[in-house]
């Protein structure tokens, strides 16, 4: 962080970023018609337009940490999993018992009314955002002391840990999993009713996001990335503000566990509930893809990556992982500012940042 | 988890069985803990990639064994082997990273360690395999009871021992281990010295590559190795490293003799499913501990 460029980006950065573009008004509204569109133009492909939302979310709260606050977590997969099963353990406790359920052969022992199931997801999504964000201040304490490279590799253990934890659990299903209860009604009627809820929690995340960062908050969290210690010594309540991050970016994340459990219909701790090596990693090269720090840069990663991800796994089957790989290693070793990243220096005017002259000579004379 | 408590008070022979078992792993753990300590001192480079090496490693041990030649000597070909793959990773991927933040570090390797996990998946298949060393086990009665202990294991131990004094007398000796403890001290002024440091990093890191490959030999002979089995061993090296603090020898060997023991009566008192649990519960409390110990001076881990 010590290019010229970057100090100039960060000068005007404030001001800009309150301000709504018009290129930002056109790309949401691209993407809402998207939104509306996908699933009606290509009905066979409504799950995964539903995973496609998914992954911007993550993209998103992945970035208020690693991209806003200089935080860089590999451990937010733990949400996604403690959202899932706090979301299954609800929609089952409430009207059964949990143990007898997870623990029963036979599937059929406890069928749910739709009044029930419509209720129970109501109440797991809540709890799950909230639960979630409980859990992200608990663990704030233990490693909001922990900088850089010690601190992706604690929230790395948190989450390979908890997988582990989950899957010795037998109240919870244990290794086994549960059984998430069956939706009452077609599946055509499920996929679409879960894809308006992904859709509806990716665009809510934006939203919030987008006015979040417009706030004292978002500068109070860009000040810790860029200097903890003088942010400190400015007033900052460091320690507050990083928990608070944390909560938020478990919040939403804990929403997408819930969600994406119920779309499976069946949840297992190590490869649908903590997928740290899988999801854990992708929301991390999503966001660098994009563009980290920047509010479309997740959303332009995600959307990418996706679309890229499908298609190697269609077309290069057995060799999908191996590209994946690649993709990260390439995107982090050549092209570190991301998309978004190199368009906002090529062509600041779009992005509602005013470049004085008098900067940019400075910089011209740098180089 | 009380009943195996119990057992142990009640029976110390096993006591004396899993300490030894621990210090015969603790062993292996100190030499691919130590090669991240080196990575990490030298060039400041996370290598999260170190499970997979020694999965590499594990590999060549395994494939020879299954060609009919004794994994035993898979060992040079290993080290010569991972040697050379490690020298052409540093070329194509580290040598562009070791100057950008240490994240960048630490995801790249992630990345790496994807590739190499999914290749050895596609080239030899998701199943659990052990190169068969061929060696007898023995029993000796000790305590009222008796400890068993595989020869493959003391082996194991003592090539460590050999290979471990190999490297610190190569490091304090050697003109190429000269240049790497003064690149480890001010990358600058080596540099100023006239040391390619370069070539110091390139060295550094496929001497790490080679002293995975060289635990993962012994690993696949007395344990088991599997494409994805390499993360455990990463945050193994991890947990060593950072307990001990890099460049701290002595204390890369206690802390990897540590681990070993500690895993071992975890995994024996809370279940054998509970052994990585044990793994990333040593390295979160070896994190809270450094996190205490560093808020005492208002100072984080960084």
């Amino acid at each position: 962080m010590t290019s010229v460029a970057d100090e100039r980006g960060k000068q005007v950065e404030p001001a800009a970023r309150r301000m709504i573009t018009p290129h930002d008004l056109i790309m949401f509204g691209a993407i809402v018609l998207f939104g509306i569109l996908g699933p009606l133009l290509f009905p066979n492909y409504t799950f995964q337009i539903a995973v496609l939302w998914l992954m911007v979310l993550f993209a998103q709260t992945w970035d208020v940490m690693g991209g806003q606050m200089g935080y860089n977590s590999l451990g937010n997969i733990f949400f996604f999993g403690a959202g899932m099963y706090i979301c299954a353990v609800t929609q089952i406790g409430l009207f059964t018992d949990v143990g007898a359920f997870t623990s029963s052969t036979d599937q059929g022992t406890f069928n749910f009314t739709p009044d029930q199931y419509y209720i129970g997801v109501a109440a797991g999504l809540v709890f799950a955002a909230f639960g979630s964000s409980l859990l992200a201040v608990a663990l704030g304490w233990i490693v909001f002391g922990l900088r850089g490279p010690y601190f992706a590799i604690g929230t790395l253990g948190i989450a390979l840990g908890a997988g582990e934890l989950v899957g010795a659990w037998e109240w919870v299903g244990g290794g086994g999993g549960i059984p998430i209860p069956v939706y009452p009604g077609s599946g055509d009627g499920k996929s679409f009713f879960y894809y308006c809820l992904c859709f509806g929690a990716a665009m809510a995340t934006f939203i919030f996001l987008k006015w979040l960062y417009s706030t004292r908050f978002g500068l109070a969290i860009n000040a810790i990335r860029d200097d903890e210690e003088k942010a400190e010594a400015m007033g900052v309540h460091t320690m507050r503000h990083k928990t608070v991050a944390w909560a938020i970016s478990a919040f939403f994340l804990g929403i997408s566990g819930g969600l994406f459990g119920n779309m499976t219909g069946f949840i297992e701790p190590l490869e649908v509930a903590f997928p740290a090596p899988t999801f854990g990693i992708f929301m991390v090269a999503m966001a660098l893809l994009g563009g980290k720090g920047t509010i479309w840069g997740p959303v332009i990663g995600a959307i990418l990556f996706h679309i890229v991800k499908e298609a190697t796994w269609t077309y290069f089957l057995g060799w999908q992982w191996v590209a994946l790989g690649v993709i990260i290693i390439v995107n982090i070793v050549f092209f570190q500012q991301g998309i978004v990243g190199w368009l906002q220096e090529k062509y600041p005017s779009w992005f509602g940042i005013e470049v004085e002259e008098r900067s940019s000579s400075a910089k011209e004379a740098a180089e | 988890m009380l009943d195996n408590l119990n057992l142990l008070v009640l029976a110390p022979f096993l006591n004396v069985q899993l300490l030894v078992d621990g210090l015969f792993i603790g062993a292996i753990f100190a030499l691919a803990s130590f090669g991240l300590a080196l990575v990490w001192g030298v060039m400041n480079v996370k290598n999260l990639c170190q499970g997979e090496y020694v999965i590499m490693g594990g590999y060549f041990a395994w494939y020879m064994g299954a060609s009919g030649i004794h994994p035993m000597l898979a060992m040079p070909v290993a080290a010569v082997g991972m040697f050379g793959f490690g020298w052409v990773i540093y070329k194509m991927i580290i040598s562009r990273v070791v100057e950008k933040d240490m994240f960048t570090s630490l995801l790249a390797t992630f990345g790496l360690a994807i590739v190499i996990q999914q290749a050895l998946n596609l080239a030899f298949g998701p199943e659990v395999q052990v190169a068969n060393s061929g060696y007898s086990t023995h029993t000796i009665p000790m305590l009222g009871g008796s400890i068993t202990v595989a020869e493959i294991r003391l082996y194991s131990f003592l090539i460590c021992c050999a290979f471990a004094g190999c490297i610190i007398a190569f490091m304090k000796m050697s003109r190429m281990g000269q240049a790497i403890r003064a690149t480890a001290q001010d990358v600058r002024a080596a540099k100023v010295m006239g040391i390619d440091t370069e070539q110091v990093f390139a060295f550094t890191y496929a001497l790490n590559a080679a002293v995975c490959g060289v635990a993962g030999v012994l690993i696949s002979m007395i344990w088991v190795i599997q494409p994805f089995y390499g993360i455990t061993h990463s945050i193994r090296s991890f947990v060593v490293v950072t307990a001990a603090g890099f460049g701290n020898f002595p204390g890369v060997i206690m802390a990897a003799f540590g681990l070993g023991v500690a895993e071992q009566f975890g995994g024996f008192i809370f279940g054998a499913e509970m052994q990585q649990v044990t793994v990333v519960g040593a390295l979160l409390l070896v994190l809270i501990w450094r996190q205490v110990q560093m808020s005492r001076h208002r100072q984080a881990v960084q």
